[in-house]
């Protein structure tokens, strides 16, 4: 563990303890503090849930390349991949737990799932998913493990738990290892389409809501997850693997030119559906596009979408960063913060226009209020405590699991 | 041309609403037709509902929507009473990953509320913004010394008592999609929904629309009666006369 992740961890653990704040009170109080309302059923947590669940997908999909394709460039970077994946897939699941009005109640969905639900559809997926992330990893790790054993401290008892008696095995055992990887990657793609483009189902199918109701929305968010993935993997690797990767010196401009692509495809899409949407004339769809761009949060449009996630990274990847390791490292830091502007653009916007001209002042009483939404202390303290979780595992992750580049015996 | 009410509507409702009891359930299909011309906008749905149901702040089965339209001095108001629309093909009964809320076979979509995980994903697909979610509000919880006996009296909804507590503040209801129930525990026993029973101009008209000879489904044969969003293939088994 270095100094990173040392301050990784405390910054992680003081989310926690802060966050825990708010937990208690959601525990206590269930949603009853909650900014949001039956006009904005979804927010601040669906907006986290989508970005995490983005991540987590887009970083899988990025190891994938190394292990599906075959881009031998990209395969020292697959185990802190795998592990991201792993990571943001769990906070994921933390905030749209959290979001239920009966958190107890979510094993429903595993004993009485509709399969008319997209829904119901993405909770199995995600559950297929993270069983596999957890082989996935252990195939990619278990050996690292058998070899490290006796390096002492923590570590080494850690590493003799995790192997669960594997040996350190000769280069072709390794080979073996890395031949089930690939084919539980190669499951894995198709699962992580399906549970990502799902989860833009779970939005695109509800014709109550224009704005979600396009055949690009599934795709939208596809590519939002591979580019802000890759955008956060390129400063994990950067910044969070020890020692770097000094014998794979082309993996980080790899990643850099990897993500400017994915930040291309990105406008593309969005360039699309803004284009279309704002066209015609129909409210539904062109006023949540309208807000994006000149209501009251501009802000998060044109500072945070456009120039932190896309803009900026763009622009350092394309000209200062081409070979520079840290500013490609921070050109995916920046990126990937910048998507969760993104992200809360694609959920709070659905809920701008009335369901019926006229709904917005029938009835006004708490948590019946249309209009502007703010997150309450407590949605930002509960966010707070969910990304602690994720700090503190990354920080635990990358300071204590072989998840770096190691000499090259197994292949 | 307005449907001329020779009776008292009232009573044949309640008349029609009588022989509908008397066959399956299956056969059944509550529906209603609001004619829009006898809407006064008074809200006296929007209470009685309120009372009927017990709702607590934030969950109002019934609303009306109050419009101004034109520009002075031809100026007017337009009134859209709105509740649950009980659809034949609901948006929000597809959604649910845990099939608790579904169509009866009497046309009403109801909600299992120890089923219901509280996710939301109905209220989203609702094309009329029809359900609510019971975030746990008293009216006077907090506020009074003591909370007020309505906030905790019991309502029926689908016929099951449900009572709500502030020292129970995740039990269910609370955490819950909630909306109209079309007032299944009133109807089953033969009395008309506490919105049709009290709408001061005669504006409900509530029955079984399968039953030719009721007056909701002679309302809704009207050529100028009309469904809400009706290219979106919900099906609304309520009916508007403009």
């Amino acid at each position: 563990m270095n100094r990173r992740h040392g301050i990784l961890l405390t910054l992680g653990l003081i989310a926690l303890v802060v966050g825990l704040f708010g937990v208690v009170d959601r525990l206590r109080f269930g949603l009853l503090h909650v900014g949001y309302g039956t006009p904005i059923p979804w927010a601040l947590w669906v907006a986290l849930y989508i970005y995490f669940i983005g991540l987590s997908a887009g970083s899988f999909l990025v190891s994938s390349l190394a292990y599906v394709f075959r881009i031998r460039r990209f395969e020292p970077v697959g185990p802190a991949a795998v592990f991201t994946a792993l990571v943001c897939l769990i906070t994921a699941l933390l905030f749209i737990w959290v979001d239920l009005g009966h958190m107890e109640r979510f094993v429903e969905v595993f004993f009485r799932p509709s399969w008319r639900s997209p829904l119901a559809w993405i909770v199995w997926l995600y559950t297929a998913y993270f069983f596999l992330l957890l082989a996935e990893a252990w195939f990619l790790l278990r050996r690292r493990f058998a070899r490290h054993r006796d390096a002492g401290g923590v570590r080494a008892a850690l590493y003799r738990v995790l192997a669960f008696g594997t040996q350190a095995g000769s280069a072709a055992d390794s080979e073996k290892d890395l031949r089930i990887v690939r084919i539980l990657g190669t499951v894995g793609v198709p699962l992580a389409i399906a549970f990502h483009g799902g989860t833009g189902a779970v939005f695109a199918v509800l014709m109550a809501r224009p704005y979600w109701n396009t055949g690009l929305f599934p795709i939208l968010f596809l590519v939002s997850a591979l580019a802000s993935g890759c955008a956060l993997l390129t400063a994990v690797a950067a910044f969070l693997v020890p020692r770097g990767y000094p014998q794979d010196k082309s993996l980080l401009p790899g990643l850099g030119r990897l993500l400017l692509g994915l930040i291309c495809l990105e406008v593309l899409m969005q360039v699309a559906e803004f284009l279309v949407g704002l066209y015609g004339s129909a409210a539904a769809h062109a006023i949540p596009l309208q807000e994006q761009l000149f209501g009251a949060n501009w802000w998060l449009f044109w500072i945070v979408s456009v120039g932190l996630a896309v803009g900026i990274p763009a622009l350092i990847l394309a000209t200062v960063g081409r070979r520079n390791s840290s500013l490609i490292g921070l050109a995916g830091l920046l990126s990937a913060a910048g998507f969760i502007g993104i992200r809360w653009n694609i959920v709070l916007p659905g809920f701008v226009v009335p369901e019926l001209p006229g709904l917005e002042t029938a009835v006004t009483e708490p948590h019946l209020i249309f209009g502007r939404y703010v997150p309450t202390p407590m949605e930002w303290l509960v966010s707070c405590f969910a990304i602690g979780v994720a700090l503190t595992l990354f920080a635990i992750g990358f300071g204590l699991l072989p998840l770096g580049e190691e000499a090259q015996v197994q292949i | 041309m307005a449907v001329v009410h020779l009776e008292n509507i009232a009573v044949r409702m309640q008349h029609d609403l009588a022989r509908a009891l008397t066959k399956p359930v299956q056969d059944r299909h509550w529906g209603m037709v609001i004619d829009l011309r006898k809407c006064v906008g008074c809200n006296a749905c929007t209470v009685a509902c309120k009372s009927e149901n017990k709702t607590p702040p934030g969950v109002s089965y019934n609303v009306v929507i109050d419009e101004e339209t034109g520009r002075y001095p031809n100026v007017s108001r337009r009134f859209l009473p709105r509740a649950c629309l009980q659809c034949q093909r609901p948006a929000c009964v597809s959604v649910c990953p845990v099939g608790a809320t579904r169509r009866r076979p009497d046309g009403i979509v109801e909600i299992d509320y120890d089923a219901c995980i509280g996710c939301r994903y109905c209220l989203a697909a609702c094309p009329y913004g029809a359900r609510s979610f019971d975030f746990g509000d008293f009216y006077t919880a907090g506020q009074t010394p003591r909370t007020a006996a309505y906030d905790t009296a019991p309502s029926f909804e689908y016929g099951q008592l449900r009572r709500r507590d502030p020292a129970q503040p995740q039990a269910s209801p609370i955490g819950n999609a909630r909306k109209c129930t079309f007032c299944l525990h009133r109807i089953e026993k033969g009395v008309l929904p506490a919105c049709v029973a009290t709408c001061i101009g005669g504006a409900r008209i509530f029955g079984d629309l399968n039953d030719p000879l009721s007056l909701v489904a002679q309302s809704a044969a009207l050529p100028s009666a009309m469904r809400l969003k009706e290219e979106l293939g919900t099906q609304p088994s309520v009916y508007y006369v403009p």
